[in-house]
């Protein structure tokens, strides 16, 4: 077993990673950033023709993750065998430099005020009696005004481009109303409406809701971001979501931040490198550093670190502080311990719209973060005291550029043949004239959803696989059902020819063979309590305060917005009072009460 | 428009041995309506002649030759799926194939022990059994309705075969037939791109500049290949 030493060591290299990464070198520590997937640098691996083959690209699933290697395993309910999920599907992780940041669409929110402070919000606007009792409704215990000026810097580094509503407090422009106010504009103006996004705009507008240009990690002019990293204009190609781009337009680690970084010598980035456990001292109040698998070698190494950090992506960040026996499992017989506990999704259900045959909708054109949205049924944007449930949907056509094969799999409308006589002419009729509308909803965190590691399936290297114990909720699946309701106005504004709204239904379990999002939250969380988060305020473990957690597992609960803009936010959240703080005097940044 | 069985697997190796292919642009005849394809021969990598008879006629039922155009036997899907087994898909490598094996509830996904290859070995035999034993011929040798119903039953989950459920091997093959329709020719299926032109999908083109919004009116250009030259 060979030794290295580092002042910092960074598992993965995603957003999460890539930004600490930064950060940290212009703290002056070295670095060494482990990513256990391929190099994936845009003019080589991911160039022109090569990229944009859908067969290639998002169905053989070029730039996921290969579960031949490791997975999860996945039951509904505490009482089921979970068991493998063998094919990727329902949700599709990153694998590579750049992590799912190099194959996202781009959409990128800021997390709403009011989503931040949940359980104090609620309690405060409808009282307590208001939350379910299985539910475990907390706070980030962060507020919007302390992250506001690092969702302005992800911003700037991102490129992105989209159209402020308030910018210090004063009505600049036809923004989302909802929206809170900024410190300054977006870097770039918003980006042009699909034909589809330009329909939804004005039967939104029709039916008395406030439609909005999404804010999209998409360069809808060239720009220079805060690190002279230079991206050119997204022109619409539509190989977006689960694709890199060719033309240096969609934000990722891979064009915004490791140029940066790639001939710093003090920045070493190992890719092949499989971490199997964050090493810990005899007491399990230090982290010493990292144990890897060099896969080209077939070799273990170690790494000795001052400071880990974990930016694995959600649950494989959940996996490995249970591997490395970072903080206490969570338990939900017993309600006790933190780690794997609130595990969170997201609903995601998909309306159709049939326009005319005059009217070729052109799905194959568009840009994975842009489209038009409403929040008027978001957050807490309207009274949930008469409805019964915590929680909403933005609602938006988000045309991302849909493919052949994949709109083939899904065919023509609910009713028309799947195969055989009738297919093809349902399908033909479906890709040319429908556009799709989307709720894009939260989920509340429960006593019985949670992440723990299977008794049965192990990986590839022997570890024990992490086991997601998930379902569908009564809360959740009334606020869909009510959101999909106020779609129906729209399709009538529409004048649509024929028009299907998606909405879960009570009793269907989740189903792990139709992909959803891959925005899954929680199951290490940040919070005030140690009895119910894992992390503390600055993402730092309560137990190994050595070690830094950095990623959408910090959410207490899944939020109607896609989740990375509010994942860089943190990080950069987290890097500057480990800069500004930890670095002088480490040790706890919050004490214990 | 045909092309001998050699040139379409030196396409097919170009694609997997070259990362920047040139471009360009569509020349192949558009698909008229009710045209009658005749299906390139091949030599197969992987199935037997009769596997291929079955999935022939299989994939036909799927994806049928109608007043729309050709279907899946002109536009080459036998050959994709042939060529499909021979990568690391075919071998399973993309999937999670550890032990034990149980069966679960169908949420729960996929659970049998075998890859995309065993899923047609085994699924063509036991098909191609249960047609014996109940329409008294193998699949291909019956009417197309009597195969309509036989595929429909293997849909519905109703039939089990020895090792697996019907419908595990139904919709591997409804997948890779919708695959091989509508992947780029450069893989051996949509021959000169008629099920793109079926779809009005411009493939390769990957640049809507000045096509963002067009107010509803169709996209004017035919589709591009990765393809060296249209099969
Ligand atoms: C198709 C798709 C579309 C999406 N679109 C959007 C969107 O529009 N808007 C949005 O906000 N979000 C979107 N997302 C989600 C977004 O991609 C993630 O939120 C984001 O990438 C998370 O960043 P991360 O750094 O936490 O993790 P990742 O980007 O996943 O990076 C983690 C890295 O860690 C590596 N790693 C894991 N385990 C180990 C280990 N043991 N050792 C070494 N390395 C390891 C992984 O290989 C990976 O490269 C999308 C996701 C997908 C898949
Ligand atoms: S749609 Fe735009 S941002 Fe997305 S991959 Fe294509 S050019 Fe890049």
């Amino acid at each position: 077993m060979s030794r290295k030493r580092t002042d910092v060591v960074i598992i993965g290299a995603g957003w999460a990673g890539s930004i600490l990464a930064k950060e940290m070198r212009e703290a002056g520590r070295s670095v060494i950033m482990l990513e256990r997937g391929p190099e994936r640098r845009t003019a080589v691996e991911g160039s022109y023709p090569g990229s944009i083959d859908e067969l290639r690209g998002a169905i053989r699933h070029r730039l996921f993750q290969n579960p031949a290697k490791t997975t999860v395993t996945i039951r509904n309910t505490m009482n089921q065998t979970a068991l493998p999920y063998r094919q990727l599907a329902a949700f599709l992780p990153g694998e590579g430099v750049g992590g799912a940041g190099l194959h996202w669409s781009g959409v990128h929110f800021r997390a709403a005020p009011d989503d931040l402070r949940l359980r104090s919000h609620v309690i405060e606007r409808y009282g307590k009696k208001f939350i379910p009792e299985d539910m475990n409704l907390q706070d980030y215990d962060v507020t919007y005004d302390e992250l506001e000026p690092f969702f302005d810097k992800a911003e700037k580094v991102f490129g992105t481009s989209g159209e402020a509503y308030k910018i210090d407090g004063k009505i600049v422009g036809n923004g989302n109303v909802f929206a809170p106010s900024r410190s300054d504009a977006f870097p770039l103006p918003p980006m042009q409406d699909v034909h589809t996004a330009a329909l939804f705009r004005k039967a939104a507008a029709e039916a008395g809701y406030h439609p909005y240009s999404m804010p999209a990690a998409n360069a809808s002019k060239p720009y220079l971001n805060s690190y002279g990293l230079q991206m050119g204009p997204c022109n619409f190609c539509g190989y977006c979501s689960g694709y890199d781009c060719f033309m240096y337009s969609k934000a990722s680690p891979n064009i915004n931040i490791l140029p940066a970084l790639r001939s710093d010598p003090g920045f070493t980035l190992i890719s092949n490198a499989h971490v199997l456990r964050v090493n810990l001292d005899a007491e399990r109040s230090r982290a010493t550093g990292v144990t890897y698998l060099d896969q080209k070698a077939d070799r273990e190494m170690t790494i000795e670190a001052e400071l880990v950090i974990i930016a694995a992506f959600q649950f494989h960040n959940v996996h490995l502080m249970l591997l490395s026996g970072i903080g206490k499992p969570y338990d939900p017989v017993s309600n006790t311990g933190v780690v794997g506990r609130n595990f969170v999704y997201q609903t995601l259900t998909t309306s159709h719209a049939w326009m005319g045959r005059n009217d070729y909708t052109n799905q194959f054109v568009g840009a994975g973060g842009a489209g038009v949205a409403i929040d008027d049924f978001n957050s807490d944007n309207f009274d949930h005291g008469p409805l019964g449930f915590i929680g909403g949907s933005p609602v938006w056509v988000n045309q991302a550029g849909i493919k052949p094969i994949a709109a083939a799999m899904s065919g023509g409308g609910k009713s028309s043949p799947r195969w055989g006589k009738g297919f093809k002419e349902a399908l033909v009729d479906t890709y040319r004239h429908s556009f799709a509308i989307d709720a894009h909803g939260s989920n509340m965190a429960y006593r019985d959803v949670y992440l723990d590691l299977d008794p049965t399936w192990k990986d590839s290297y022997g570890q024990p696989l992490l086991r997601m114990t998930f379902t569908w909720k009564d809360n959740d699946i009334r606020m869909n059902q009510y959101v999909v309701g106020k779609i129906e106005p729209i399709m009538k504004a529409l004048g649509a020819r024929h028009y299907e709204l998606g909405r879960l239904e009570y009793g269907e379990p989740f189903d792990t063979r139709r992909y959803q999002t891959t925005h899954l939250g929680g199951g290490a969380v940040m919070g005030a309590d140690p009895r119910t988060s894992a992390l503390n305020r600055y993402l730092q473990s309560w137990d190994v305060s050595n070690v830094f957690v950095i990623g959408s597992n910090a959410f207490p609960q899944g939020m109607g917005y896609n989740p990375t803009g509010t994942v860089a936010a943190l990080a950069y959240w987290a890097a500057h009072h480990i800069r500004t703080r930890y670095l002088m005097h480490p040790g706890p940044l919050v004490h214990r009460a | 428009m045909t092309a001998s069985s050699s040139s379409r697997r030196r396409f097919v190796r170009n694609a997997a041995g070259t990362t920047a292919l040139a471009l360009i642009p569509y020349q192949g005849r558009p698909a008229h309506a009710g045209t009658s394809e005749a299906a390139v021969p091949f030599e197969p990598v992987f199935f037997t002649p009769a596997e291929l008879e079955f999935l022939s006629a299989a994939c036909e039922r799927i994806f049928p030759q109608d007043d729309l155009g050709p279907g899946a036997v002109a536009l080459g899907v036998p050959f994709f799926i042939d060529r499909q087994m021979d990568t690391p898909y075919g071998k399973g490598e993309l999937w999670y194939l550890s032990g034990p094996f149980h069966e679960g509830p169908p949420q729960l996904g996929y659970q049998l022990p075998f890859a995309p290859r065993d899923l047609y070995r085994k699924g063509i035999a036991a098909a191609d059994a249960y047609a014996r034993q109940r329409r008294g011929r193998k699949f291909s040798g019956l009417s197309a309705n009597d195969q309509i119903d036989l595929l429909t039953a293997f849909e519905g989950g109703g039939v089990q075969f020895p090792e697996l459920n019907a419908r595990m091997f139904f919709e591997q093959l409804r997948r890779n037939t919708l695959e091989g329709v509508f992947a780029d020719p450069v893989y051996g299926g949509n021959r000169a791109m008629q099920g793109w032109t079926l779809l009005g999908f411009p493939g390769a083109r990957a640049d809507f500049m000045d096509w963002v919004d067009q107010n509803g009116a169709p996209y004017p250009f035919g589709p591009v290949s990765l393809a060296r030259q249209p099969l």
